[in-house]
């Protein structure tokens, strides 16, 4: 129980810091999850994360949702709890008290500039999230190829997203990626 | 996806009371955004616009746009803000709550259901090879997604913009440092280059 204890608290205290620089949303926060959770806490392998990152991607709701499955794989019910609460929590309270007093600053140049800059980052961090993806998942040439295709078509057509996967999910059925 | 215009009855940035049907209560709340989470396949923010200022006329397009900036200004993840900035707007700290609940209930459920299913039948090999086509697919969504955000970065003309996207993309991406500490040292030079790219210029989104 000690060390289910400290698991919590470490999965909670990650996330919560994570959260506070997840610049440009959930997907751009996904090197850094990745890095946790495979790299440092190895709390699963690569292939895993990509199965959950697809997971994520397949049900209904918010990308941030990645984080419970995260947490359920690392620490089970309780760390699926824990997890969405503390990338959840800190941002919740930041947005409550920066909402209340936007309209003071809301046309002040320093906060165009900070919206500006932080545009750049956003880019930076989530071509990182695409880079790592698609090494998780993309050990042979088919796996990139299927990458490459559906990031054609979605670039370029304005098809719903699920039927992209649900084609990408009967390619891998034939057993080639 | 352009919403038959409103009459502009009310202020953009004046909170509350004046929003075109009226201040929600919390149940409305509640349902609104559970709505919102579950129709929201890969993409939640269209769905949040359709239901807040199409269906329940809860906000102009002009103080959902502002809402959104908002939401887009702070870091996490954009949606929740967005909940919970316009849950405070309607009804204070509960409306935050509440909206939040609605919009982060649902799909917890239902993609711990997921997890669950996944740890336990995870290693079929059917479903490996299925996932692995999914997870290529959405690996290509993220590569797609860069592409349309960058796009009007690149179109702006050649400034600093596309460097600091570079670096934080090698820093993160392959080198693997923290993000934390990339952060703190790219987003204020990022910011300082974009205060003075602003300079007398006009304002824009």
């Amino acid at each position: 129980m000690k060390d289910d204890g400290g698991l919590l608290w470490s999965l909670a205290a990650q996330f919560a810091v994570l959260s506070l620089f997840a610049i440009g949303g959930a997907n751009a926060a996904v090197p850094e999850m990745h890095r946790l959770a495979v790299e440092i806490q190895q709390w699963m392998t690569d292939r895993q994360f990509a199965d959950l990152f697809a997971i994520a991607q397949l049900a209904p709701g918010p990308n941030v949702i990645l984080v419970t499955l995260i947490g359920y794989q690392a620490a089970g019910l309780a760390g699926a709890a824990v997890a969405t609460a503390a990338m959840c929590g800190p941002t919740c309270v930041l947005a409550y008290g920066v909402g209340r007093i936007w309209d003071r600053f809301r046309e002040a140049r320093w906060r165009r500039a900070i919206q500006a800059g932080l545009v750049p980052v956003s880019i930076g961090l989530v071509a990182a999230s695409a880079l790592i993806l698609a090494q998780a998942t993309g050990h042979s040439a088919a796996a990139f190829a299927l990458t490459a295709a559906t990031a054609a078509v979605a670039y370029f057509t304005r098809v719903n997203p699920l039927w992209l996967l649900a084609s990408a999910g009967l390619v891998g059925l034939s057993g080639y990626v | 996806m352009s919403p038959p215009t409103l009459p502009p009855t009310s202020v953009p940035g004046e909170p509350p009371s004046v929003s075109p049907a009226g201040v929600p209560g919390l149940l409305a709340l509640f349902l609104a955004f559970s709505k919102v989470s579950l129709a929201g396949f890969g993409g939640v923010l269209p769905w949040a616009r359709q239901v807040i200022v199409e269906e329940r006329r809860w906000m102009t397009p002009e103080e959902f746009n502002d809402a959104f900036a908002l939401a887009h200004f702070l870091p996490g993840p954009n949606v929740v803000n967005l909940a919970v900035v316009f849950g405070s707007r309607m009804r204070g700290v509960p409306g935050a709550i509440v909206a939040f609940s609605g919009l982060i209930g649902p799909p917890v459920v239902v993609v711990t259901a997921l997890g669950i299913l996944y740890a336990r039948f995870g290693e079929l090999l059917w479903l490996q090879r299925a996932l692995a086509g999914i997870a290529a697919g959405a690996a290509g969504l993220i590569v797609a997604t860069v592409a349309k955000m960058a796009k009007p970065m690149l179109q702006k003309g050649f400034g600093p913009d596309p460097w600091m996207a570079v670096a934080v993309f090698v820093a993160i991406g392959v080198l693997r440092w923290p993000l934390p500490w990339v952060i703190a040292v790219v987003a204020p030079v990022s910011v300082a280059l974009a205060w003075f790219s602003t300079r007398g210029s006009a304002r824009e989104g």
